[in-house]
């Protein structure tokens, strides 16, 4: 089979590439080593868009971070992601620490992030309340926003599927061999012929490009500790708050979600293991030291979940985005802010393949998507409506999260549908609340089973090796 | 928008004995509303003996148990709706609830009694390190899946948490076949039942480890191993002391949290220690015509209690709707000292009648007098040789002895 594009990863930055190729005339595959989209770097971030102050001036990163950032609300629109623009502040908690509180504005205009200012102390309180009285003033970016990095993912993946553009899962790929035009490209599932290859392998992305540079780079996959709070804790910021990184080290950010959870972290721990997502008792520890010295009455009770992503980090500290052999388009070092910049990026690499296949614009583009629908957000007369017209939105499956049986179907048989728990629980939040699956995961799994004509003991976490039940009882046995 | 007389949120044992309760009291109108797919809660996923030996005098699993309460509500002809789940008690008791089969309706009712039940403590409200891979279970859901579904959620086992279901787990497991390591416990002392850890663990040689704690959680996809630790006095791990299973199961056992988000939208105030609604001795909570009872109002040892307790919320919301006397008096608060962690009721008035003040205590304690002071009269004082945290305790108060006084306080006092 013979492609015109192959994509290698379905993180944030593959999906947006798909996204942004499936409005040109051209056949593109994407391969993702998971069960699903959104299965590494991105499900596990900090969950925001940066405004694009803090990438250095004149870097790739710090423009294509603007221009996402200025793309993203639009973009959240069309394609029905929850995205929110609350705002950040950067808190400057030393007087002697100013000059980079400074210095970090002038980064943020120079690089044309509108609306920048510092707040003292008296405004800043006045934002946030919470915040410690022994802060110093703050960068106030009004283009902040946070988003739900999950759904952004899926759904570019979604509308580029919807497009056209195929999708290929649990498919990893192993190496590339040059052909006369183009490459093929090797996978534990076989073999394909594409003209170019776009590599969006994050923490992998090295390893990759390393495969057919002689130029070759390194990535060290940076790990990032979170804590997540209950849904109780809305309010306790309203704005991503972050600390200005200063004479106490490297900062943390305390942010409200878009389902109104209170996010904290991260850490930033070099490790040598690309699958390394495991947490620590001193990543956690290093978090809440950090955060509730900016906000001291952070209720740290109310934590439901901790986890861990890690960010392709290079040394340049910068995005590399281009052909670093014929044919092949490298996305590397796609570190934070790669959620941010991702729509950017997505155009960015389109435009690179559209002058390099003289690719045509397609005139049948679908450009909107629409969500899930979810009863919870409904005025009660339009639950009402809903359940009438398809009564399993009337059954709670996830009590925590309010989540109906009708989402977990949609989740499963839209397009690009979930094929494991997780990837129901990214689409519609089921087992995301207090109890974490407590209630629902027997449920779930139930369900999954049924839509996919599997046998429960088929139901997997994520990943082909995460199986939920390991047998039967000896009276099912019998 | 449907009017009932008294609307129950929950059919768990808690639920069925107050609609019962309030039936035999005379109400006409009751309406149970359960979220699952039968009545009988919690009960129906615990099919090992040691239900009702109070309440029936036998042991009893407890789908029987169950089963009495349900038969008795459907000989009493009191409607019940299942798989409709409340999602919110505003204010003038108007309850919203969905179902598949009814849809959406919308309730006012004079009164309502709250019977949700609780959720166990998950993982990450622990703070456990490592990876998170399929196979890490709460017991209650390991308990779901074993009984009611037939599936095994695994076969190398490691348990935190020595709570009551995790103890049950570890000897059901066994009995399936499965492999337990080991039942941590952070503090110095159980969380569960004595019988139970004498029963479930000591039977089966199955350790279990007082002041460990999970450090870490190995394998990326499903459980490859964990890694335990001993505690010091400060709760924390001391390097040092690991201990390594390979298993393909983490189950927790941690603690049991009442499920009180429909009692916050409806106003009702919490308690901090219990994380139930704050009731006085007619367990009515803070707003007028809200009862609440069982597990929801705090976590219960043994459900021959529950059903005892629920049964005073129902005759209680009865006699609240069918125009009996107001509480009269001052409101007494109830003081736990001494090492009593808290008390149900809260507050109290005087008046007639003897109630059952219930407590748990926080530490292990021996030879100790529970002593019950009205003001600084002790109304009553009993010897203990031991109490722990895993034991509910109760004393019966006569309301008669507490009128006009101040304060009542509930405390541990040294032998002699």
């Amino acid at each position: 089979m013979m492609y015109d594009v192959i994509i290698v990863g379905g993180g944030v930055t593959g999906a947006a590439c798909a996204w942004a190729l499936s409005r040109y005339d051209v056949k593109v595959l994407l391969l993702e080593k998971e069960e699903d989209v959104c299965s590494g770097t991105s499900k596990a971030n900090s969950a925001i868009v940066h405004g694009g102050y803090d990438a250095a001036h004149g870097t790739l990163m710090a423009k294509l971070n603007v221009e996402g950032s200025r793309m993203m609300e639009q973009l959240a629109r069309d394609l029905d992601v929850p995205y929110d623009r609350c705002g950040s502040l950067v808190v400057c908690m030393a007087e002697e620490d100013r000059p980079r509180l400074e210095a970090l504005l002038e980064n943020g205009v120079a690089n044309g992030v509108e609306g920048l200012r510092i707040v003292e102390r008296e405004e800043l309180l006045a934002m946030e309340p919470n915040v410690t009285p022994d802060a110093v003033a703050a960068l106030w970016a009004p283009t902040g926003a946070i988003i739900c990095p999950f759904l952004l993912t899926i759904a570019m993946a979604e509308n580029a599927f919807v497009n056209g553009v195929e999708f290929a899962f649990n498919t990893c790929v192993t190496g590339f061999e040059r052909l006369e035009k183009g490459w093929k490209v090797i996978t534990d599932k076989g073999d394909y012929e594409t003209s170019v290859v776009i590599n969006a392998a994050g923490v992998y992305a090295g390893k990759l490009h390393n495969m057919v540079s002689e130029e070759k780079v390194e990535i060290v996959p940076t790990r990032g500790d979170y804590l997540l709070l209950d849904q109780q804790t809305h309010g306790v910021v309203t704005h991503t708050v972050f600390t200005l990184p200063g004479a106490a080290g490297k900062g943390v950010l305390i942010s409200p979600t878009v389902h109104g959870n209170t996010i904290v972290g991260p850490t930033a721990i070099p490790v040598e293991d690309c699958e390394a997502t495991a947490t620590t008792a001193e990543g956690l520890e290093q978090v809440t030291e950090k955060a509730l010295r900016m906000i001291p009455k952070l209720p740290l009770g109310q934590v439901i979940t901790s986890f861990a992503g890690l960010r392709a980090k290079t040394p340049e500290h910068d995005f590399r985005i281009g052909e670093c052999a014929e044919g092949f388009v490298d996305c590397v070092g796609m570190e934070s802010p790669g959620l941010s910049a991702a729509p950017a990026v997505g155009r960015m690499v389109a435009e690179i393949v559209e002058k390099k296949l003289a690719l045509t614009e397609k005139t049948d583009v679908v450009t909107t998507r629409t969500g899930s629908r979810h009863p919870s957000e409904l005025s009660l007369e339009e639950r009402r409506a809903l359940v009438e017209r398809d009564p399993a939105y009337g059954q709670i499956i996830c009590r925590c999260e309010g989540v109906t049986e009708g989402e977990i179907l949609d989740a499963i048989r839209r397009p690009l549908g979930a094929r494991s728990l997780d990837g129901i629980k990214r689409r519609v939040r089921t087992g995301m609340g207090r109890c974490q699956g407590g209630f629902c995961t027997p449920r779930v799994m139930e369900i999954l089973a049924r839509e996919l004509g599997v046998p429960q003991s088929e139901i997997r976490k994520a990943g082909s090796e995460s199986k939920m039940i390991l047998g039967v009882t000896k009276e099912e046995a019998r | 928008m449907k009017h009932v007389q008294v609307l129950v949120i929950g059919g768990g044992p808690a639920g069925l004995a107050a609609a019962l309760a309030a039936r035999e009291q005379g109400v006409e109108d009751i309406l149970i509303l359960e979220r699952d797919g039968e009545l009988g809660g919690i009960l129906n996923q615990c099919i090992h003996n040691g239900f009702g030996l109070h309440t029936f005098k036998e042991e009893l699993t407890g789908p029987e148990y169950a089963a009495r309460f349900v038969r008795r509500v459907k000989e009493a002809g009191i409607p019940f709706q299942l798989g409709t789940m409340v999602l919110e008690v505003g204010e003038d008791r108007h309850v919203v609830a969905t179902s598949r089969e009814y849809g959406i309706q919308e309730f006012t009712a004079d009164a309502v009694i709250l019977a949700m039940g609780c959720r166990e403590r998950p993982r990450g409200a622990l703070n456990i390190p490592g990876y998170r891979p399929a196979g890490v279970y709460t017991a209650g859901t390991a308990q779901r899946l074993v009984n009611m579904e037939g599936f095994m959620p695994g076969k190398e086992v490691v348990i935190l948490g020595s709570g009551d279901i995790g103890l049950i787990m570890a000897r059901r497991m066994t009995l399936e076949g499965a492999h337990v390591h080991a039942v941590a416990e952070l503090m110095p002392y159980s969380g569960g039942l004595k019988r139970n850890i004498v029963q479930c663990l000591d039977d089966f040689g199955i350790p279990l480890l007082l002041s460990h704690t999970v450090v870490d959680v190995q394998g990326k996809q499903r459980v490859e191993g964990v890694t335990l630790a001993r505690v010091g006095a400060d709760r924390k791990p001391i390097p040092g002391t690991e201990i390594h299973y390979d298993c393909d199961t983490l189950m927790l056992s941690t603690g049991l949290i009442p499920e009180n988000e429909l009692s916050q939208s409806a106003g009702v105030a919490l308690s901090p220690v219990t994380k139930g609604p704050m009731v006085n001795e007619r367990l009515e909570t803070s707003v007028p015509g809200v009862f609440a009872c069982g597990n929801v109002l705090h976590v219960h040892d043994l459900v021959d209690y529950v059903s005892e307790e629920a049964a005073m919320a129902g005759a209680a919301a009865a006699r609240y709707v069918l125009g009996g006397k107001a509480a009269e008096g001052e409101s007494i608060p109830v003081a736990a000292k001494g090492g009593v962690r808290y008390t149900v009721p809260s507050a109290v008035h005087g008046g007639e009648g003897i109630i059952p003040l219930r407590m748990r205590v926080g530490d292990v304690y021996q030879n100790k007098n529970l002593c019950v002071y009205a003001d600084d009269t002790l109304l009553i004082k009993q010897k203990k040789r031991v109490l722990a945290p895993g034991e509910m305790e109760t004393v019966k108060l006569d309301l008669s002895k507490v009128t006009g006084c101040r304060q009542i306080t509930v405390t541990l006092e040294d032998w002699a």
